[in-house]
């Protein structure tokens, strides 16, 4: 089992004519994802060929019609930052079930505003600014590499991409359900509690890895999800404690602002709420081993 | 981008936010001109991205441009708070009734945009919200619908400005609010708003952050990046376009990804305490597809920084092949001995993931001078550490 994203998901790719678009479409079909074609406004009717086995995939000019044609239920967006809020507003439009911006560097009035527009909507976004989600083994929404770990039992949402494969690669023998880098951007559309909320339910998930990291309350909001709602073991990693007050640091959300958004907060917070927080990245992969081991 | 007050207040003059006549002066003599021009008292104002201006004697009164010409002088140049200040701002002096809050920005918890206003300006805000949060309003706005008149009204009721000011303040909120929309900006505030004794309604003292991701639809924001102030390798790394951010330590990183980066500034800080407290001296991200060029780049800005003595390179190879990583270090090492300079720190590589081992093997084989391989993130930072360690005895 897995959340979200499942072997029969029906995907198609915002963006697929594009050189990124293409490249990913490639990595998703050979990792087994259901692509089931493109959207690219003014490109309807042309296909793209991915050679031999996946073969060529249909191109849409609007996400409307590649859902009423496909039945497609996933978009995963690689639309350029000047076009992404128009796309993801199609998605939405389209009443799709799952939408995941990748696209980095979209400002964050366009973010805002397509996440409002996506209140009491059916769709749900992840992202942007993201690598998307994986469910090992059955289907890959994104830019997630394929092959760092197998299939499992272990839930990880993470904002940061390299951060989400570092952890996959420290517990891939153990392997995961799914993996959801939720994003680096002051506004998301998915957060850490709707991933903790979604593998709580999921019966395919005995333990949860939360990784975060320096700026606004996110991590701290989670800690009293947690300590509300998730009987599952949790644990966490923030990134950033070095990081000085007022720096942007890579991710545009992640930033320290006056005595606020500090990793210390972060985990004092999650510690707090009864989640084991780890010193590195191999050190909190090391607390899950242990979970993992009591587990089975 | 937080921008100096004086660009805050241009950005305010172009959406209609009614303010104080001046300009701004980097010499004694410009702040003389400008309160010539200006005539009548004026008002000496230091340009720093920090509060607390007025009690470290960085805003001053002056009767005439004489008196402007010396206050320019004293406060140009003075640290405020580790900030120096190379401009300062000369408006004219306006007589104050009373001073209020008003403020637009993004809040991030709630995922949408907030006002936030009161009637007790002048102060530090983040001091009113905690002492006395019922002071405070905050106003949840809706991105898809904006402000208009009605709901600047209700700003002001809910801030509990007096009922004399709001109509007369309206007209200021909704043009606040087009600062806030038309320049892509994540905080627009000013503190004070006033009210002076002829009932006009002035910002007084404004602050403007951006959002750097609007830069592509913003082409005249590229000009309000502060080059005075900024740190000269930041500067430098920025002509580059590389994620480079200065810090204050000896050991040179260079990553991939954001939170990776972090996250080895954060395990090389810890790996440092047991080596006299080395720590990290940049945060330096070469992003996904880090080719020979980049890394060459990224190399050269921390080794340009004299107080690195060592350096970590941390790659997980996700979609980045740590083939090419290794393949563009060498090709780094090669293109710096052809600009003439030579690596003399060591370096620390640490390379897994996509291609891992190929890209171990292309770096054993090339034998590069004081560059050695860890295999754990933990055991490359210890490692460099040291080396930091060694370098500085």
């Amino acid at each position: 089992m897995a959340i979200w994203l499942t072997e029969d998901s029906k995907i198609i790719v915002q963006g697929m004519t594009g050189s990124e678009g293409r490249k990913h479409t490639d990595r998703m079909l050979a990792a087994g994802s259901k692509i089931v074609g493109g959207v690219t406004p003014g490109k309807d009717g042309q296909q793209v060929d991915f050679g031999p086995g996946a073969g060529p995939l249909p191109v849409f000019g609007s996400v409307g019609k590649a859902v009423a044609e496909t039945g497609a239920t996933v978009s995963v967006v690689f639309v350029p930052p000047k076009f992404a809020k128009a796309a993801v507003l199609e998605a939405i439009d389209a009443g799709i079930g799952l939408c995941v911006a990748i696209t980095e560097g979209i400002p964050v009035h366009d973010t805002a505003e397509f996440w409002a527009a996506a209140q009491g909507q059916d769709t749900r976004i992840i992202g942007p600014n993201c690598p998307g989600l994986i469910s090992p083994g059955a289907s890959n929404a994104g830019i997630i590499p394929a092959d760092i770990a197998r299939p499992g039992r272990i839930g990880l949402v993470s904002k940061s991409g390299t951060l989400t494969y570092q952890m996959m690669y420290e517990l891939r023998d153990i392997g995961f359900s799914t993996c959801v880098g939720i994003g680096g951007d002051p506004v998301i559309g998915t957060t850490h509690i709707d991933a903790l909320a979604a593998f709580q339910a999921d019966p395919g998930t005995d333990a949860i890895v939360m990784i975060g990291e320096i700026g606004g309350d996110a991590e701290e909001r989670a800690a009293e999800y947690v300590r509300d709602h998730v009987t599952k073991p949790v644990v966490g990693y923030v990134a950033g404690f070095t990081a000085p007050e007022g720096k942007t640091m890579g991710h545009a959300g992640a930033i320290v602002s006056g005595s606020s958004g500090t990793a210390q907060a972060k985990k004092d917070a999650l510690e707090a709420a009864g989640v084991r927080v780890g010193k590195t990245p191999s050190g909190t992969a090391h607390l899950m081993r242990e979970i993992m081991t009591a587990v089975r | 981008m937080d921008l100096f007050e004086y660009q805050a207040r241009n950005l305010f003059a172009k959406h209609g936010v009614p303010v104080l006549p001046g300009a701004v002066a980097r010499t004694a003599d410009e702040a003389r001109a400008i309160a010539t021009q200006l005539g009548g008292q004026v008002v000496v104002k230091a340009q720093v991205k920090t509060g607390g201006r007025g009690k470290a004697g960085g805003v001053r009164l002056a009767a005439d441009p004489a008196e402007a010409a010396s206050h320019a002088a004293a406060i140009l140049g003075m640290d405020i708070k580790g900030h120096r200040v190379h401009q300062v701002l000369v408006t004219a002096a306006s007589e104050i009734a009373e001073e209020y809050y008003l403020s637009f920005l993004l809040d991030r918890a709630n995922r949408t945009f907030m006002a936030m206003a009161s009637r007790e300006g002048g102060v530090e805000i983040e001091q009113v919200a905690v002492e006395r949060p019922e002071a405070l309003a905050l106003v949840p706005i809706n991105p898809l619908t904006g402000v208009d008149q009605d709901i600047a009204r209700e700003v002001l009721n809910q801030g509990g400005f007096p009922a004399e000011v709001i109509e007369a303040a309206v007209d200021v909120v909704t043009a606040l609010w087009r600062v806030f929309v038309a320049e892509d900006a994540t905080l627009v505030e000013v503190n004070p708003l006033v009210r002076t004794p002829d009932g006009t309604v002035l910002a007084l003292d404004g602050k403007v952050t951006l959002d750097d991701n609007a830069e592509f639809r913003q082409p005249g924001h590229a000009e309000l990046v502060d080059s005075d102030t900024t740190d000269p390798l930041e500067r430098a790394a920025r002509e580059r376009d590389l994620n480079y951010v200065k810090l204050d330590g000896e050991i040179g990183i260079i990553g991939n990804g954001a939170g990776l980066v972090m996250s080895t500034l954060d395990v090389v800080a810890y790996a440092g305490e047991a080596h006299g407290g080395v720590r990290p001296a940049n945060f330096l991200d070469i992003g996904g597809g880090a080719s020979a060029e980049v890394m060459a780049n990224g190399l050269e800005i921390i080794l340009l920084d004299p107080a690195v003595r060592s350096v970590l390179v941390n790659v997980f190879g996700g979609i980045t092949a740590c083939d090419e990583v290794a393949r563009g270090i060498v090709a780094a090492f090669e293109l710096l001995a052809s600009r003439g300079e030579q690596v003399t720190r060591p370096l620390v590589v640490r390379l897994d993931g996509n291609n891992a081992e190929l890209g171990r093997q292309i770096l054993a084989a090339a034998a590069l001078p004081g560059v050695e391989q860890v295999d754990t993130m933990d055991g490359a930072a210890r490692r460099v550490a040291e080396l930091a360690a060694l370098a500085g005895v």
